[in-house]
């Protein structure tokens, strides 16, 4: 009945698509290439290779390789960093009277102005992308894990201290847990824009890549491959999204049962 | 084993404990019962050093109190904000004994000896929030117990239950305190209930707060919810500890009793 139902919401998506078919045909603009005609090309370019390689081809590997492994890796590094840093921060008031100001500067600028800044201070590709998405993506996972340490619960921390917990045992069994809602909330916001960054780095900070292939296909006119490119990134927005709500289910299962019974 | 002489607390100009002096013999369980406000809570947490008192002085065998001694454990009203929803009810218990020195194996089997003792031992596994109010309030004492403290401080332990788990609850704590012999200090605004479960109880005046009157109470190690109550003893005694907790002055004839 559910996935009755699941399918039944999914209707609009069919009838955009059909309209879209139909109005981009009669339209026969060059920039708006039919979703069939999208469809096809991203067929050949990313799926018409031997079925060993699960059809990928030697396009694929080259365009979703590097940008996936920079992706995770940006977002991992932001994650380490940024949760060290906030628990940190989050625990110490001296710590944090400092580097408030600090933080709220940083995160008020707008991560591509700082592209240009990378590329002069480190080397072209690889590293200057990987600098960009950190530091565009660590804002929230550092502001929202300083907020998650700092607002534990009194009596937590009192029952921390009557048991004589050590320091470590108080981080790693009473504060980051008790931030990891928080910390969550923060991790997936920072996944989203860590997409949005690594497309922006691709185009202006280096060669391969789906931001690289996105720009080399528009300065050459090829449009049906800049919409397949656009589709699939919104594709893997939706799938990493999806998966890392997996995951916090998973992981957060005591929050969400905890909020749902007291 | 507990001496509490002089305790003076002032938060700002505001004087909430007004040289409060009260003993407590080894395995001796005393109640402290007094109006809502009196500063009981900080009674309790100047004992168990979350907080430094402005004056007055806090001997546990014999050793002042100044950082928060490490043979003292402590069950709060709000278990629902005192036992960590994201841990099991046997970890719960067993993280605290890390302190203890023992591995993870001996955690493990004192933590289950402390649930079985307090009725929770096919529970282990739950979350705080697969648990009643009752429950969860018995996974905190078993922390307590299984901590193996001197001194058990209890911060009005069953105030948030209803009245049917309130009374196991008390008898549960009757039962574990004389098998253990700890000293407790159990803290309450119900004269009944300070009655029923001590072996003195104290009561407080209203803020600033003194001590109104140290009353033992003479019912015998072993009650019961219903004949205890009953006893002319015990009528007499929760009167008199109801006339004082509303102000009143102690009755020669009753103090005479004793």
């Amino acid at each position: 009945m559910n996935a009755i139902r699941a399918v039944g919401r999914l209707w609009l998506v069919p009838v955009t698509l059909v309209a879209w078919e139909i109005a981009t045909r009669v339209a026969e603009q060059p920039f708006f290439p039919p979703p069939s005609a999208t469809l096809v090309r991203m067929g050949e370019m990313w799926l018409s290779g031997p079925p060993s390689r699960l059809l990928l081809t030697e396009q694929a590997m080259s365009d979703f390789g590097p940008s996936l492994a920079r992706l995770f890796a940006g977002w991992a590094l932001a994650a380490v960093i940024g949760v060290a840093a906030g628990v940190a921060i989050g625990c110490s008031t001296r710590l944090s009277d400092y580097l408030d100001p600090l933080i709220h500067l940083g995160r008020a600028v707008p991560p591509p102005l700082l592209v240009p800044f990378f590329l002069a201070l480190l080397k072209l590709g690889t590293p200057a992308q990987l600098a960009t998405i950190v530091f565009g993506i660590i804002w929230p996972i550092l502001v929202n894990t300083i907020d998650g340490a700092r607002t534990v619960d009194r009596q937590h921390l009192e029952t921390a201290r009557i048991f004589g917990f050590s320091t470590v045992q108080r981080l790693t069994r009473v504060i980051v847990p008790a931030a990891m809602p928080k910390i969550f909330a923060g991790l997936r916001l920072a996944l989203s824009l860590a997409l949005i960054l690594l497309i922006v780095a691709e185009i202006f900070a280096g060669s391969g890549g789906l931001g690289y292939r996105l720009l080399s296909a528009q300065r050459t006119y090829l449009y049906a491959d800049m919409w397949g490119c656009l589709v699939v990134l919104g594709l893997l927005g939706y799938l990493l999204n999806s998966a890392f709500l997996l995951l916090e289910r998973r992981v957060l299962a005591w929050h969400r049962n905890a909020r749902q019974t007291t | 084993m507990l001496e509490i002489t002089d305790l003076v607390h002032s938060y700002g100009s505001h004087r909430v404990l007004d040289g409060v002096s009260i003993r407590a013999a080894e395995g001796e369980l005393v109640c402290v019962v007094g109006p809502s406000g009196c500063g009981k809570s900080t009674l309790l947490r100047s004992v168990a050093g979350l907080i430094r008192p402005t004056g007055g002085r806090v001997l546990i065998d014999g050793r002042p109190v100044e950082r928060i001694p490490d043979n003292l454990a402590v069950v709060f009203q709000d278990y629902s904000r005192s036992l960590y929803p994201w841990m099991t009810a046997a970890n719960n218990v067993a993280l605290p004994l890390r302190r203890r020195g023992l591995d993870r194996r001996r955690r493990r089997e004192a933590a289950m000896a402390a649930l079985d003792q307090v009725g929770l031992a096919d529970a282990a596994e739950k979350y705080p929030w697969e648990m009643s109010g009752g429950m969860q309030q018995r996974v905190s004492i078993a922390r307590a117990l299984a901590y193996r403290p001197s001194l058990l401080l209890m911060d009005e332990p069953f105030g948030s239950v209803d009245a049917q788990t309130r009374e196991d609850l008390e008898d549960l704590v009757l039962r574990v305190c004389a098998h253990h012999g700890m000293t407790t200090l159990l803290i309450t605004h119900d004269i009944d209930e300070s009655v029923y479960v001590g072996d003195r109880v104290i009561v407080l005046t209203r803020s600033p707060t003194r001590v109104a009157a140290d009353l033992p109470v003479d019912l015998g190690r072993s009650r019961d919810q219903i004949a205890t109550r009953q006893l002319g003893a015990f009528v007499r005694l929760r009167a008199e500890v109801g006339r004082l907790v509303r102000g009143g002055s102690p009755t020669p004839t009753v103090l005479e009793k004793h």
